[in-house]
């Protein structure tokens, strides 16, 4: 090893100065970037599984379920289903490998040592790694959608915004997610994330079936789970009838939850990170 | 090749600061009174320690002296009890963001990332490290030359060895070339050729006036690229001076070797501690520190020893009472 004097040493020096106290994109983006060239070696698997999920979820269920129930609240059960769907995948692919692969780096990889000895913030980190999730679950929230059409939904112009609310549906839930990841302090109890906090999330949503047939504190309850909004405005979108108001409550409760996540997340990562 | 200049703004980003030089009399490091505690074990106890810009300190310490959590302070990854911090005279953490653009961390334990190759590794820290974009390529290329992986881009660091994975971490540290970088233990577990490969790199670094904080337990290794040593043992900055001075100061010139015979070494000891010497102890044999200084007198009564310079091991030894390497 020997230092090239070809240059001069200020060359390469960073520009821009990190300045305390502020979100600075550089930083975001260099953790951004871990994730997407990660995903330049995965993205078969990532869309392999982005597809085959939903598509099994609409066969077996749209089939199977369809032919007995024929229409729900309204919907046939096919447009009910591919509409939940594209929610729940969206929680699947942000909130899951929030909680898993956000942990891994902190505990086993020590990949946050690394980042966070450079000139990054753990608020940056925190927002950078939620961010790359709800691109993520922007472009890939579409792809249950669109098997649905071909499984034959039908196609309107209000899907266009599916892809902006799977992004906002997908950023709370990541955050979420590192929150949690921080909050545990092993393996072993992601099982009580899944078992207790997931399945009854993406079971009470309106996303298989209707709230309206469960209790009223179960209702009541699910208004408090941001699945329940995203899903409901997914449906608005795509078939209309949502009216302003209620779109904006729906949004404005996603916008409210990222903001607590937010701080939440932020702050228990900090806790973990800086001794 | 541009030339920066002090003051200036930078096109495009009227926001932000401008790019500021600190004057040359301000410290690169500047530790006061720093106190770090774990429950109810207190890993730093009141460490002072000031680092002019442009030079290699040494920081020598037995295990659990406290040297990682030191530098662990010095990127805001750990915080202080009590004390100030500052770098290149902003305080930390405060303005630890500001601080660690410009300076480059050698981790004591590796932190690379696994899943990435070698390329992608650095590629990433280039834009953590803010490396301009017209500057990442050759940025990239540089590291991986100065780590001899030139051609190992897309390998993936778990595929590689102990000592090149070391490599990595090293110019991981200078993608951005920093003003100041931090080193935990750099050469631990390296063979002795990619040893001196390294500390061709820091001796280049000092060369191109960057300050190194070097922590080591390779005593020839901190006597050959120190400008200065720093004694730590127990939280705290025992002795602190160039090694030629310390080893005058506590050493003198020659350290004579005795073995005893029959009446044993702890009599020995005694005979020459009397006489306000100070010995060292390794198995059987004794070691008495400034031997030139020692009467004919008592040297006969010592018997025959075996006559070596005095070392920086020895300073080491007397000043934090453990052995090393
Ligand atoms: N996160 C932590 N929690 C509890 N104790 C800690 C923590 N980090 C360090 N310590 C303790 O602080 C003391 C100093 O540790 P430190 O790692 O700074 O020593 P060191 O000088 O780097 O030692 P070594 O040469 O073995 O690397 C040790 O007793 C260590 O056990
Ligand atoms: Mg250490």
């Amino acid at each position: 090893m020997s230092i090239q004097h070809d240059r001069a040493r200020d060359d390469a020096r960073p520009e821009v100065h990190a300045r305390p106290g502020r979100i600075e994109a550089d930083a975001v983006i260099g953790v951004v970037a871990r994730e997407w060239i990660l995903y330049g070696q995965s993205w078969r698997a990532t869309t392999f599984a982005a597809v085959v999920e939903p598509t099994l979820y609409l066969l077996c269920f749209g089939f199977g379920m369809g032919a007995l129930i024929g229409t729900l609240a309204g919907f046939s059960y096919i447009d009910f289903l591919g509409t939940g769907i594209v929610a729940v995948s969206v929680m699947f692919q942000s909130m899951m490998p929030a909680v898993i692969n956000t942990f891994i780096k902190r505990r086993f990889l020590h990949t946050y040592e690394g980042i966070l000895a450079a000139p990054v913030d753990v608020r940056e980190l925190v927002t950078g790694e939620a961010l790359w999730l709800a691109m993520r679950s922007g472009v890939y929230g579409c792809v249950p959608l669109l098997v649905a059409v071909g499984f034959g939904l039908r196609p309107g112009p209000g899907m266009l915004l599916v892809p902006f609310i799977a992004f906002l549906a997908g950023f709370a839930f990541a955050l979420f997610g590192i929150w949690i990841s921080a909050v545990i302090t092993s393996v072993r109890s992601m099982d009580y994330v899944f078992s207790g906090l997931f399945t009854p999330l993406f079971l009470v949503a309106g996303t298989f079936f209707p709230l309206t047939e469960l209790p009223a504190w179960v209702q009541n309850a699910a208004m408090a789970n941001p699945l329940y909004h995203a899903v409901e405005l997914i449906r608005g979108s795509v078939f209309g009838g949502l009216g302003a108001g209620a779109a904006l409550l729906h949004v404005g409760v996603l916008l409210g939850f990222i903001v607590l996540m937010w701080f939440l997340a932020g702050f228990q990562m900090r806790r973990r990170v800086v001794g | 090749m541009t030339t920066p200049v002090p003051g200036r703004r930078l096109p495009g980003s009227a926001s932000s600061t401008p790019v500021d030089t600190p004057p040359p009399d301000v410290p690169a490091l500047l530790l006061r009174g720093v106190v770090k505690r774990f429950g109810t074990l207190t890993a730093v106890d009141g460490l002072d320690l000031e680092v002019p810009q442009g030079v290699v300190l040494g920081l020598l310490g037995p295990n659990g002296a406290g040297k990682s959590t030191t530098m662990k302070m010095l990127t805001a990854q750990s915080l202080a009890d009590e004390g100030e911090i500052r770098i290149l005279g902003h305080p930390i953490p405060a303005e630890s963001k500001w601080a660690r653009a410009r300076m480059g961390v050698v981790p004591q334990h590796d932190n690379l990332d696994e899943e990435l190759t070698v390329e992608q590794n650095l590629r990433m820290f280039s834009f953590l490290y803010r490396v301009p974009r017209a500057r990442r390529k050759e940025a990239v290329a540089r590291a991986m030359r100065l780590a001899q992986l030139g051609d190992r881009g897309d390998t993936l660091v778990d595929d590689l060895s102990g000592g090149m994975r070391r490599r990595l971490l090293i110019v991981r540290a200078l993608l951005h070339r920093p003003e100041l970088v931090l080193m935990d233990e750099p050469t631990v577990g390296l063979d002795p050729q990619v040893r001196q490969d390294l500390w061709g790199v820091i001796s280049a670094l000092r060369d191109e006036g960057v300050t190194v904080l070097m922590s080591t337990h390779y005593i020839e290794e901190a006597e050959r690229l120190s400008d200065e040593v720093a004694l730590m043992a127990k939280g705290a900055v025992v002795e602190r001076g160039t090694p030629a001075d310390l080893v005058a100061k506590y050493a003198g010139s020659t350290v004579e070797e005795y073995t005893p015979g029959d009446e044993g070494a702890d009599v020995l000891e005694r005979r020459v501690r009397e006489h306000g010497f100070t010995t060292r102890r390794t198995g059987v044999t004794l070691s008495v520190l400034r031997a030139e200084e020692l009467p004919d007198s008592l040297r006969d009564r010592l018997g025959t020893p075996h006559r070596r310079a005095s070392t920086l091991e020895d300073v080491f030894v007397t000043l934090t009472g453990e052995s090393v390497e």
